[in-house]
């Protein structure tokens, strides 16, 4: 990798910048069928539409370590018709999990706000299980690059 | 774990919606690290938090370690009287840390 | 690891040595604040001290304040009173030169003197949870004032040891902090914008270490960036540098604690 010619400065960060972007597309380490799996397991194995779940997040962040996130469903949160639970998943990260909400008509809105983690850039998806037993779901992507500088 | 802080009202009119902020410190080990020696660093997270209000749970979450360290939920709860709202955090250890702050709720 | 060897590697594979020319230093009306070069979303953390995790930090020192040590020794809080009125501003001038040591010493360095001559403890050592939960809730008292134009009565000479040492090239990448924070800040390196390179916030909540660190703490992982022996904690060398760094941040505002990627 020795440059016949000396470099100036800029052009060597050019460079390193490209190294990272190679980094960038490394494989990640969960499984898509492992998200898959914990989705059904959060289901049951019922339909989920894609709708009234909508998910607050940065499209691009500069460090995956913290993530600020919010969910919220369309949802009057009434004693008939709520949210019962949020569940938040992930794609790339070694666990599909990230969390699950449990809310009640005294939550007043549906709306749930947090920081996750994010081992690489990758999509979240949010799914909703309403009273009425139905499922509803956002899927978004999330790209991480990272930091320079770090220790070790 | 060793300290919260927490946000809310000190008042609410009953019926009105309020939003609760938590932030706790916590290191949310994930499992997944590794030592210099190459040993795993094993998984030490807060996986539940709940709040009770009025005589019931209000709010709970279950955490994975893909929640960021310190981990911070925001959610919202509906004024009904006044009391107490408290706040549990639960971790791998088994340590629980609770708090609990009052809500003057008028008509 | 795999990730800063990766950049390592390419770094020594492109860098000949030489051919670099340095630029001059920043001048005041460009300095700017590592803040300025954070995302939007990582600003709100910071700017929200209800989302700034820093602030559990602070929360800890608060109480530390006014905790007696072991030992029967006073607490802070009995000889500084409140530290809101008696710590405001003491954040902004430091390091400062003691005369008993006969040499610079910086906030985390005196709140140790203070617990070993003043309390007749143990001082908190460097980097430990404590040490950086006071020095974050002394550092709080200050912010939003500016640091103050650092020509400090016998410090002059350990701040041009500072800059000596900040322009000075080290690490088998063969760079000096000014190769970085002088002649290339707003660059990227990797996806990171490499700010000025100022101690504005410290300490810092920094997201790729998932909690709080000090300045050195900091300026060491700048070093081992470069491939460069660090010095120990509490070493001369980091004291004369941030002696050096807080006279080239003369006249910005203290932000402590701030949130850095
Ligand atoms: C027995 C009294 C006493 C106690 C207890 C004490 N200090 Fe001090 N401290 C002093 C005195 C006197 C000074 C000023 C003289 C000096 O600089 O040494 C001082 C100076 C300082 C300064 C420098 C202030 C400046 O303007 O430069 C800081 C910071 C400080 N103390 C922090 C602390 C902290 C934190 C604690 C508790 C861990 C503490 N002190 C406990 C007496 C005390
Ligand atoms: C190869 C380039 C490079 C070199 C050389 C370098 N740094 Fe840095 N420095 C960075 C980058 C990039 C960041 C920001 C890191 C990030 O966001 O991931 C940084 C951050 C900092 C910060 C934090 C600024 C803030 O806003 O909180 C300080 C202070 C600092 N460096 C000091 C130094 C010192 C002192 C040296 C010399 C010992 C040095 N750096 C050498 C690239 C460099």
């Amino acid at each position: 990798m020795i440059e016949p010619y000396p470099l100036s400065r800029r052009s060597v960060l050019v460079q390193v910048a490209a190294s990272f972007a190679f980094l960038a597309t490394r494989p990640a380490f969960a499984e898509a069928d492992e998200t898959a799996q914990a989705i059904r397991e959060f289901t049951g194995g019922a339909k989920i539409t894609p709708g009234k779940v909508s998910i607050e997040v940065a499209p691009l962040v500069e460090n995956g370590n913290s993530v600020a996130l919010a969910v919220a469903v369309e949802s009057p949160m009434t004693v008939d018709h709520h949210v019962k639970t949020i569940a938040l998943f992930n794609e790339k990260n070694p666990q599909p999990q990230i969390a699950r909400f449990h809310l009640s008509p005294r939550s007043g809105t549906s709306r749930v706000e947090t920081r996750i983690r994010l081992a690489t850039t990758q999509h979240i998806t949010a799914i909703a299980q309403l009273s009425d037993g139905s499922f509803w779901s956002q899927e978004v992507e999330v790209i991480v690059t990272i930091a320079a500088c770090t220790e070790e | 774990m060793a300290n919260a802080l927490l946000d809310l009202p000190k008042t609410a009119r009953k019926g009105e919606v309020i939003k609760i902020t938590t932030l706790v410190s916590h290191l949310m080990e994930t499992g997944y690290r590794r030592e210099i020696s190459g040993a795993v660093i094993p998984r030490l997270i807060i996986h539940t938090f709940t709040c009770r209000y009025d005589g019931e749970e209000v709010f709970r979450a279950e955490l994975f370690p893909a929640m960021a360290a310190n981990p911070l939920i925001a959610f919202s709860t509906i004024a009904t009287k006044s009391g107490p709202i408290s706040f549990t955090w639960v971790d791998d250890a088994g340590i629980t840390l609770t708090e609990s702050v009052d809500l003057v709720v008028t008509d | 690891m795999l990730r800063l060897r990766i950049i390592l590697t390419f770094l020594l594979g492109v860098v000949p040595g030489g051919a670099i020319t340095r630029a001059d230093d920043i001048a005041p009306k460009d300095r700017r604040s590592g803040f300025d070069m954070m995302s939007a979303e990582t600003q709100a953390m910071q700017k929200n001290d209800l989302a700034n995790p820093a602030m559990l930090w602070v929360r800890e020192g608060e109480a530390l304040w006014s905790t007696p040590p072991e030992g029967g020794g006073q607490a802070c809080s009995g000889c500084h009173g409140e530290a809101r009125i008696s710590m405001k501003g003491v954040a902004a001038r430091y390091p400062v030169f003691d005369a008993s040591a006969g040499t610079a010493i910086d906030l985390a360095g005196k709140i140790q003197q203070c617990q070993v001559e003043r309390q007749k403890a143990s001082p908190w050592p460097r980097e430990s949870k404590p040490l950086l939960s006071m020095s974050s809730y002394v550092g709080l008292q200050s912010r939003g004032t500016s640091i103050v134009p650092a020509h400090y009565k016998g410090t002059t000479e350990a701040a041009s040891r500072g800059k000596a040492l900040f322009n000075r090239r080290v690490g088998q990448l063969n760079l000096s902090c000014a190769n970085c924070h002088d002649d290339n800040w707003g660059q990227k390196l990797g996806s990171a914008v490499i700010p000025q390179g100022h101690p504005t916030g410290y300490p810092i909540y920094r997201l790729e270490w998932q909690g709080m660190g000090s300045l050195q703490r900091r300026m060491r992982n700048c070093m081992t960036g470069v491939r460069a022996e660090p010095y120990a904690y509490g070493a001369p060398e980091w004291i004369e540098l941030e002696l050096y760094l807080m006279q080239r941040a003369a006249g910005l505002t203290l932000e402590t604690p701030a949130v850095r990627p």
